[in-house]
C-alpha cells in the first residue's frame, strides 16, 4: 500500500524527523489561506497523487506571491497529472501541499529497503539526491552507501555516522543525520513498511544555520501486516488505485489488467505468470493477469469471470486451473454458473489438472455449454491465440 | 533417498486441530508419511486423528521424537509458530501461509542465525518425497518416484512442470516449494546442494520467477559446485516492470529482474533453460539424454 508525500511528512514528522511546515488543500482558496498561515515569501505547491515523477510533468511549483499559489493550485486540482509512472490518462489530483520554500544548499538521499539477498533492512544513502535513484547506480555506482542493519540490535549510531561521513554529512550536520537516519529507520519497521525513500533530503539554511530537512518522501506498506496498522490503514487511498484492482481483492482475487486481448483466469501466481508466458510464446496477448488463490468457490470463478469480462478488449478467456487445494469440480461449477448468469458471449478455453479432474471434465461436457476444453497449458495456449487471430 | 523428508521422518502438525491441518495431515498419513502428534495451545492432553496433542512443541519432541514440523498457523502467528519450532529441535518447518509480515520473517531469519534448522516456505505448497513424505497441500498423485529434484518457487508452476515430466515418464526424488515471499526461509542454493549431495538425484529442475537476485545467485553457485545438470526456466516473460505479480516477491524493480534476463544468466553459465514453460518436461527429458542419464 502506498501514501501520499503529506501522510509521509506528517508521520515522519510524528517520528522526529524534520519536514517543512506545510498543509494540504482541497481547493485553491484553501491553498492561498495556508500559504499566508506559513507565512514567509515563497512557497512549493505540489500535486498530491501517489505516482513519481511529478515535477518533470508540472505537479509541483515554486511560487513567490499568494495569488501565484492560488493559481498554481487552480491548475493542479481537478487535472489529470500524467508522469512516467501513472497510466496513460494520469492521476486526478485532488489536493495539493503547500509547504515553505527551503533554501536547498544541497540535495542527497536516503532509502530503507528489505534487502533480498540479506533478507535484513538496508540503509541506502547517496550524495546525489534529487534524481533516480537508480539512474545514480547506473552511471555513479560508488556513490551509493549501503549499510545493512541488524533486526536483534537495530541501527547503530556508528554506522550513521559511517554513512553520513560517506555522503558529505559533517560538523554539526553528523549528529543531525544520526537522528534523521535512526528516526527514518524506526520509522519504517515500526509501520511495517517495505519501503521508505526519502529524496531529497536537503541540506538548508544560511552557512551558521544548516539544517537537514525531508523535502520529498515515499513509503510502501506491506499489505500482510496492514491488520495490525490502523494508521497506516487510515491513510490509505481508494481513489489512486485501479479500481477493477481493488474489487477483484474485495473478492480474494488478485487482477492486474494488461493491455491484450486474451482474458486470463488461473490458480496460483506462477502458473498465472505462465500462462501469459505461454500466450505471448504462441504471438497472443494477454489482456490480464488474474489469480483465483486457493480454495476457489463457484463463486469466486464467477466473480473472476465477471471481472475479466469487463474489460471490451477482452475476445476470449483462457481458464489454466492446476487444482492442488482448488478442487476441478468447483472450477467447473463455477464456470458453467457464469456462464449462465453473466451470459458469456466470447469462448472458453478451459484446461483442468489436478484435483477431482476427472469429476471436472465431466462436469463441463454434460453441461450441454460450449467450452473449449485443453489438455495441456501448450494446446490451451495455442487454442486461445488461434480464436483471437480467427 | 531424498532431500529433507523421507519414510523415517516424524512429522508433527502446528495448529493441528484447525480444519486445513486435519485434511492436511490425513492425506499426508494416506500416502505414507509418519504423522506422530500435533500442537494446539490449550489443547494439550487431548487426541486427534487417533494421535496426541500438546500444547507446546517441545512437548511434542519430547514424546514422540517428531524432527518435522508442519505448520498451519495463520498468519500473523506463524513467524512465532516458526521460532517455536526451531527452538524445540525441529530440524525441517513447512510453512504453507501466504501473509506472513515481511518484518516477521526478517525477525526469523535473524533469530535462526547459529541454529540448525531447515524453514521450507512461506507462501509455498511444502515439500513431497512420493511414496515417503509429504508435508503440504501439493496434489500428491502428480508425483511418481523417480531420479529428479525439482525446486521452485511457485507452486502451481510445480505441479505444472511435474506433470509435464510425468507424461514423459520422468519421476522424481524429492519436490521442494521455497516459496513466493521475498524473504523465504529457504534460498535455491540451499536445496540445489542438498540435491547435489542426495546420491538418488540425477537431475535437478529449478523453476523461479520475476524479481529479486535468488536464480541467478544460484545458477553462479551450480556452475561452480555441481555435477548434475540443472534445467532452469523462469516464469514472468510477459509481466511489466514495477507490477507486483500475485506473490509479494513477484516484483521487477531493475532489469537484472526479468525473466529473460535471468534465463540468459543461466544459459550463460553453462546451465539448461526451457524457455517456455510448456516445454519444461521436453526441456529435462532432452538434457537428461544429452547427458545419458537413465529414466527412472
Amino acid at each position: 500500500m502506498n501514501i501520499h508525500e503529506y501522510q509521509a511528512k506528517e508521520l515522519l514528522q510524528s517520528f522526529g524527523v524534520p519536514v517543512p511546515s506545510g498543509s494540504v488543500a482541497y481547493n485553491s482558496t484553501q491553498a492561498s489561506q495556508v500559504a499566508e498561515e506559513l507565512g514567509g515569501n515563497r512557497w512549493v505547491v505540489k500535486a498530491q497523487v501517489h505516482a513519481g515523477g511529478r515535477g518533470k510533468a508540472g505537479g509541483v511549483k515554486v511560487v513567490g506571491t499568494l495569488d501565484e499559489v492560488k493559481r498554481a493550485a487552480d491548475a493542479m486540482l481537478g487535472s489529470r497529472l500524467i508522469t512516467h509512472q501513472t497510466s496513460p490518462e494520469g492521476s486526478l489530483v485532488q489536493r495539493v501541499w503547500i509547504e515553505q520554500a527551503s533554501a536547498i544548499q544541497k540535495e542527497l538521499y536516503l532509502g530503507f529497503v528489505i534487502d533480498r539477498a540479506s533478507q535484513r533492512i538496508t540503509l541506502i544513502a547517496s550524495s546525489e539526491g534529487g534524481m533516480d535513484i537508480e539512474d545514480v547506480a547506473k552511471t555513479h555506482p560508488e556513490k551509493i552507501i549501503t549499510e545493512i542493519v541488524d533486526p536483534a540490535i537495530g541501527l547503530r549510531d556508528f554506522q550513521c555516522r559511517k554513512v553520513a561521513t560517506a555522503i558529505g554529512l559533517k560538523g554539526k550536520l553528523m549528529p543531525q543525520a544520526v537522528r534523521v537516519m535512526k528516526a527514518i529507520y524506526r520509522c519504517m519497521r515500526d509501520n511495517d513498511a517495505l519501503q521508505a525513500e526519502i529524496n531529497p533530503l536537503a541540506v538548508v539554511g544560511g552557512d551558521d544555520d544548516l539544517r537537514l530537512m525531508v523535502l520529498d518522501a515515499k513509503f510502501n506498506f506491506d499489505d500482510n501486516a496492514l491488520y495490525r496498522q490502523k494508521t497506516i490503514t487510515e491513510m490509505r487511498d481508494l481513489q489512486e488505485e485501479d479500481p477493477k484492482e481493488v474489487e477483484a481483492s474485495g473478492h480474494g482475487l488478485n487482477y492486474i489488467a494488461l493491455d491484450g486481448n486474451i482474458g486470463c483466469i488461473v490458480n496460483g501466481a506462477g502458473l498465472a505468470m505462465a500462462s501469459l508466458d505461454a500466450i505471448t510464446l504462441h504471438g497472443g496477448k494477454p489482456a490480464n493477469f488474474l489469480d483465483v488463490g486457493g480454495g476457489a468457490s463457484p463463486e469466486k470463478v464467477t466473480n473472476a469471470c465477471r471481472i475479466v469480462l469487463e474489460d471490451p478488449n477482452v475476445k476470449c478467456i483462457l481458464v489454466n486451473i492446476f487444482a492442488g487445494i482448488n478442487r476441478c469440480d468447483w472450477i467447473a461449477k463455477g464456470l458453467i454458473q457464469a456462464c449462465e448468469s453473466l451470459k458469456i458471449k466470447v469462448p472458453l478455453i478451459v484446461r483442468l489438472a489436478g484435483t477431482n479432474v476427472e469429476e471436472g471434465r465431466k462436469i463441463l461436457k454434460e453441461s450441454g455449454l460450449t467450452f473449449i476444453t485443453a489438455e495441456n497449458l501448450d494446446s490451451a495456449a495455442e487454442k486461445a491465440v488461434a480464436i483471437v487471430k480467427g | 533417498m531424498s532431500v529433507f523428508v523421507n519414510k523415517h521422518s516424524k512429522v508433527i502438525f502446528q495448529g493441528f486441530t484447525g480444519e486445513h491441518a486435519t485434511f492436511h495431515a490425513q492425506d499426508a498419513m494416506s500416502i505414507g508419511t509418519q504423522v506422530v502428534g500435533g500442537v494446539t495451545p490449550g489443547k494439550g492432553g487431548t487426541t486427534h486423528l487417533g494421535l496426541p496433542v500438546f500444547d507446546t512443541v517441545a512437548e511434542a519432541v519430547a514424546a514422540t521424537g517428531a524432527d518435522v514440523s508442519a505448520v498451519f498457523v495463520p498468519p500473523p502467528f506463524n513467524a512465532d509458530a516458526l521460532m517455536e519450532a526451531i527452538d524445540a529441535g525441529i530440524k525441517v518447518a513447512i510453512t504453507i501461509a501466504d501473509g506472513i509480515p515481511i518484518h516477521d520473517m526478517v525477525q526469523l531469519q535473524r533469530y535462526r542465525v547459529g541454529k540448525d534448522a531447515i524453514i521450507i516456505g512461506p507462501n509455498t505448497p511444502g515439500i513431497i518425497t512420493p511414496g515417503e513424505c509429504k508435508v503440504g497441500i501439493m496434489p500428491s498423485h502428480i508425483y511418481r518416484k523417480g531420479n529428479i529434484g525439482i525446486v521452485s518457487r511457485s507452486g502451481t508452476l510445480n505441479y505444472e512442470a511435474t506433470e509435464q515430466m510425468a507424461a514423459l515418464g520422468l519421476g522424481i526424488t524429492t519436490s521442494v516449494g521455497i516459496g513466493g515471499d521475498p524473504v523465504n526461509g529457504t534460498d535455491f542454493v540451499t536445496v540445489l546442494q542438498a540435491f547435489e549431495e542426495d546420491p538418488d538425484t540425477e537431475v535437478v529442475v529449478m523453476i523461479g520467477e520475476i524479481g529479486g537476485p535468488q536464480e541467478v545467485a544460484a545458477a553462479r553457485w551450480a556452475k561452480d559446485n555441481m555435477t548434475k545438470p540443472l534445467i532452469g526456466f523462469v516464469a514472468g516473460i510477459a509481466a511489466p516492470a514495477g507490477r507486483r505479480m500475485g506473490h509479494a516477491g513477484a516484483i521487477i524493480s531493475s532489469e537484472a529482474d526479468t525473466a529473460s534476463a535471468k534465463m540468459d544468466a543461466m544459459e550463460a553459465l553453462g546451465h539448461y533453460v526451457a524457455r517456455n514453460p510448456a516445454h519444461i518436461g521436453r526441456a529435462v527429458l532432452e538434457a537428461m539424454q544429452e547427458r545419458g542419464i537413465a529414466i527412472r
